[in-house]
């Protein structure tokens, strides 16, 4: 008899054996080598997760005790995955276009990335498979004890609990090692995969040895055991109806649902290519898995005592027959069974937790201060490994608290009615565009409550619901009894709670689903989801990694130009060590790369874009309005600064103007310095001229000195207005002038202002309406006179029509007074008009007369008086309009 | 003389061709093959819910055992061939034809 201790070394070198097959596949990986990694049958392989130590050992018990049900329980996987082009390929496609981690990111990401949803469906996968992993200790331990020495006591609840304990940290360990190597965006784990494969490889051999050795060593062929078969107390079909079609419906929806069945049908998944694979060949597995049950459990019933525990028949009927290494084998299948399960469904857990609660939670409390994606790496490590641990732990909790009776065995299906309530929420999701945030998170509390009171409380053995309550219904109220709801009574409780969540969770979703409306990015994602086909290409492949990084160079180039580019990559190649060529595209190479290029176009784009090159990954909605974010920013900014631009050059415009105005400014003045000292020469040569005749010449005749005397007084007249008008000026600009205000009407300012400037009509005809002019004024008569004055002068000077006219035109309206004076000459040419008003201006050189100050008087005097003067345009000679108020000490008040 | 160029719009393409090559035909024929090949099986499995559990006319278990694991080889032969043949083509539009 092979002892314990015998069997412990042969498992602790069966544990290490897997540690090393994990390690080896991890070094692959990281290595590049993945092709045998990513052989379809590591993949199918991989699915035999499915079979845990429930199925090993329970297929058998089960068929022992209630014969062909246990089949119910492979034929729906076999099922889904025969029918693989309907769910299977689109929820694989799905996961790989949308980076999807777990099932609960999968409802999330499809109703609009809400975490609420995702919380439920963790909460309810962690009430599922908690009693589930606990169950896998469970029989592990039951395992141990087969081997103990027949004779001895069976080992205290102490010693039970202890080896449970070790089991779990051991599987706690092994998760996380390989589990949490590595933090990458696929959530792939090579390492676990592989050893998983394995696991999987000696489960069915051994079942199969054990199968074989059954029906060829003890029974003596096919038709022998099959007549031994029906011989025995499984000899006739005893199946009920409903729990054959319901068990076959619930598995199938299970093995969809089942967050570690998720793991790796979808997330572990690398090519969609393998699960063409997998249509026909895990199907196969699992009836090679199933053949062997019926005899094995024939046989066991026959050979072993009455009351011995037909869930250890696999390894009680080799023992029984003297079959160590047999029985030793057979051990390892469900010890394998039992790990594999409980290492996946811990890294499946972990990573909703640690996604979903943990860290949403943390970055709260840290004020989501972590807005670099290297900042969270450990922090996410941590919690995941936190989370496994928390996980495994609560496995064993549950396990020593239910002090691991036979509860736990009947704990298999409910813990699969608890995940199926996933299941509208998924199909709908990923098949009905319609289905809503609301809608899936209402089926899901619906389903997942009526589950909790109908199935899962009353599983647990009493306590857990009061019996008043299972008896006489919550509140007293009879439709409510937990296994008889809505008075429907007699149903198998397991069918019965699964009608009525599932129906109730379908309406729930379906109902709440109509009524409601989607949000934008629910609906987006929901087009994405459903649509998937259409969206995502077809599976593409990475050519080596320097293909990589020449497309990242040219990217970058175009980005962040070319020297640049190349300086950055030569930095990073001599960095790595490849001094010469382009360096590999590690992932501190693409993190600086990243960097930079989000200093260019933002953080969102730049990670899009590398991920575009290097993952090969599609882009998420999340990431689109990300980028469009940014692209906003970047146009607004811009924006500004052609707004910015625009002020600049009119700016620059005015400077411009402003520059030639005072250059012609500057040039007048120039001229009129040597205008004004012609002016003043001429008088003064005349008047030194004449004078020194006067002193020198004797004999001068009386009117000869006369006449010399004469010529110089009108020489020093013209000399003294000419400075009176400077004068003028500039006692008008200082506003040091007094005004003579008085009553007059408007006609003798004209008639005034006519007679002293037009030499009595001869040269200018003055055309005038008198009736207009019948206008009483309160002002400086003779300033305003003076204003008239000259721009008759100036008519009479500068007109140059063949017969000038004037047209003094007064229009008195409601508002100021307004005359206009109107010649019929060429007028002021276009670019002269803004200057006619300054000092010392003149319409042109050679038609010379008076110093240019005329107008600049005038229109310091109509300031003075409340009025203006301008040009008026669009006439057909020169134009002044004179406007003045109608009473200076009205409007100057 | 030249000729006025027609003014109605070109009419929108179908995505996939109403006909097709006796090729593509295939292919999709055997994708409704694929899709099919669930419910068959489902049928199949659901036969032993006819069976009598009544102990004179009760199927034997030898019986049951040999048409429900007769069932589960010939779907695992199905697929297999199925799988086979859908190796190319896969991503074909989803629409008919």
């Amino acid at each position: 008899m092979i002892t314990l201790n015998a069997l412990i070394a042969v498992c602790l070198t069966y544990v290490v054996f897997l540690f090393v097959v994990a390690f080896v596949a991890e070094r692959s990986a990281t290595r590049g080598r993945v092709g045998w990694l990513r052989a379809p049958v590591v993949y199918t392989l991989s699915l035999s997760i499915y079979c845990t130590a429930w199925t090993f050992y329970g297929a058998v018990g089960s068929a022992a005790r209630s014969g062909f049900e246990y089949l119910t329980i492979y034929l729906g996987p076999s099922l889904v995955m025969v029918g693989w082009w309907w769910v299977l390929r689109k929820l694989v496609r799905i996961g790989r276009s949308q980076r999807i981690t777990s099932v609960a990111d999968l409802v999330s990401s499809r109703y609009g990335k809400s975490n609420l949803l995702a919380i439920c469906v963790t909460i309810l996968a962690v009430i599922g498979t908690t009693p589930y992993i606990a169950l896998q200790l469970q029989s592990v331990t039951l395992s141990f004890e087969v081997f103990a020495q027949p004779g001895v006591p069976s080992p205290e609840e102490g010693a039970r609990s202890y080896t449970a304990l070790w089991v779990a940290f051991g599987l706690a360990i092994f998760t996380v090692i390989f589990g949490t190597r590595n933090l990458d965006a696929n959530e792939r784990h090579h390492g676990v995969v592989m050893a998983i494969a394995v696991e999987a490889v000696v489960k069915l051999a051994a079942l199969m040895a054990v199968g074989i050795f059954v029906v060829w060593g003890l029974s003596g062929g096919v038709a022998a055991t099959l007549a031994r078969i029906d011989a025995s107390e499984l000899g006739q079909w005893q199946m009920d109806g409903g729990r054959w079609a319901g068990l076959t419906l619930l598995s199938a929806a299970a093995f969809l649902c089942l967050p570690r069945m998720f793991q790796v049908l979808v997330v572990e998944s690398d090519d969609e290519g393998h699960l063409r694979t997998a249509s026909w060949a895990f199907p196969l597995y699992l009836m090679l898995m199933s053949l062997f049950v019926v005899p094995i459990a024939v046989v066991g019933l026959d050979l072993l005592p009455a009351g011995s525990n037909p869930d250890l028949f696999v390894l009680t009927v080799p023992l029984a027959t003297g079959q160590e290494g047999l029985a030793v084998l057979s051990f390892l299948g469900g010890f394998s069974s039992a790990t594999s399960m409980v290492i996946v469904a811990a890294i499946a857990l972990s990573t909703m937790v640690s996604n979903h609660i943990v860290m949403p939670i943390w970055l709260r409390l840290t004020g989501g201060g972590a807005s670099v994606s290297g900042d969270v790496r450990n922090v996410v490590l941590l919690s995941r490994r936190l989370s496994i641990a928390g996980v495994v732990g609560l496995g064993y909790l549950y396990y020593s608290l239910s002090g691991g009776g036979t509860a736990l065995a009947a704990i298999g299906l409910v813990s699969f009615a608890g995940v199926a309530q996933v299941l509208p929420a998924m199909l709908g999701g990923i098949f009905w565009r319609g289905a809503t945030r609301t809608g899936a998170l209402g089926g899901l509390i619906t389903g997942f409550a009526v589950w909790l009171y109908a199935l899962f409380l009353p599983s647990i053995g009493s306590g857990a619901l009061p019996d008043a309550i299972m008896a006489q219904g919550l509140f007293g109220l009879n439709w409510l009894r937990p296994q008889a709801l809505f008075g429907i009574a007699g149903l198998d409780p397991l069918l019965h709670a699964l009608l009525w969540s599932m129906a109730l969770n379908v309406t729930a979703f379906v109902t709440l689903s109509l009524a409601s409306f989607p949000s934008p990015l629910e609906r987006l994602q929901g087009a994405q989801f459903v649509n998937v086909f259409d969206h995502s290409g077809g599976p593409r492949s990475w050519a080596g990694g320097v293909a990589q990084t020449e497309d990242l160079m040219i990217m970058a180039q175009r980005i962040l130009g070319a020297t640049e580019a190349q300086a950055l990559f030569d930095r990073e190649a001599r960095r790595q060590g490849t001094r010469g060529a382009l360096p590999d595209p590690s992932p501190d190479f693409l993190e600086t790369l990243e960097k930079e290029l989000s200093g260019s176009v933002g953080a969102a784009t730049a990670h899009a874009m590398v991920g575009q090159i290097v993952g090969g990954m599609s882009v998420s909605v999340e990431d689109l309005m990300a980028v469009a974010d940014e692209s906003a920013q970047l146009m607004e900014y811009s924006a500004r600064l052609e707004t910015q631009s625009d002020e600049l050059s009119r700016t620059a415009r005015q400077l411009r103007e402003a520059n030639q105005k005072l250059t012609r400014l500057s040039v007048q003045k120039d001229a009129f310095l040597s205008q004004i000292s012609h002016e003043l020469r001429t008088p003064m040569t005349s008047i030194r001229a004449f004078s020194e005749i006067l002193r020198d010449s004797t004999g001068l005749t009386q009117t000869e000195q006369n006449k010399y005397a004469s010529i110089i007084h009108d020489e020093s007249i013209r000399l003294t207005r000419l400075l009176d008008d400077l004068l003028d000026l500039s006692v008008l600009e200082n506003g040091q002038v007094s005004l003579n205000l008085r009553q007059g009407m408007l006609e003798e300012v004209i008639d005034r202002a006519a007679a002293a400037a037009n030499d009595g009509g001869l040269r200018l005809k003055i055309r005038r309406e008198a009736r207009s002019e019948q206008v009483m004024l309160h002002t400086d008569l003779d300033r305003l006179s003076q204003v008239f004055i000259n721009l008759i002068a100036n008519a009479r000077k500068y007109c140059d029509a063949a017969s000038p006219e004037l047209d003094i035109r007064v229009s008195d309206g409601a508002g100021p007074l307004v005359i206009d004076f109107i010649d019929n000459g060429s007028g002021v040419s276009a670019e002269a008009r803004d200057m006619i008003f300054e000092k010392f201006a003149r319409v042109s050189d050679h038609q010379a007369g008076g110093a240019g100050l005329g107008l600049a008087i005038s229109r310091q005097i109509m300031t003075r008086l409340g009025g203006e003067i301008t040009y008026l345009e669009g006439q057909r000679g020169a134009a002044f309009r004179v406007v003045l108020p109608r009473d200076f000490a009205m409007a100057a008040q | 003389m030249r000729q006025p160029t027609p003014m109605t719009p070109a009419p929108d393409r179908p995505k996939s061709p109403v006909f097709l090559q006796r090729d593509s035909y295939r292919r999709r024929r055997l994708m409704d093959a694929a899709r099919f090949l669930p419910v068959f099986g489902l049928l199949l499995w659901a036969v032993p819910l006819l069976w009598s559990t009544s102990d004179e006319q009760a199927v034997p278990s030898s019986g049951a055992l040999t048409y429900i694991f007769g069932v589960w080889a010939a779907l695992v032969l199905a697929a297999f061939v199925l799988s086979r043949h859908l190796r190319r083509g896969e991503d074909e539009p989803e629409a008919g034809g």
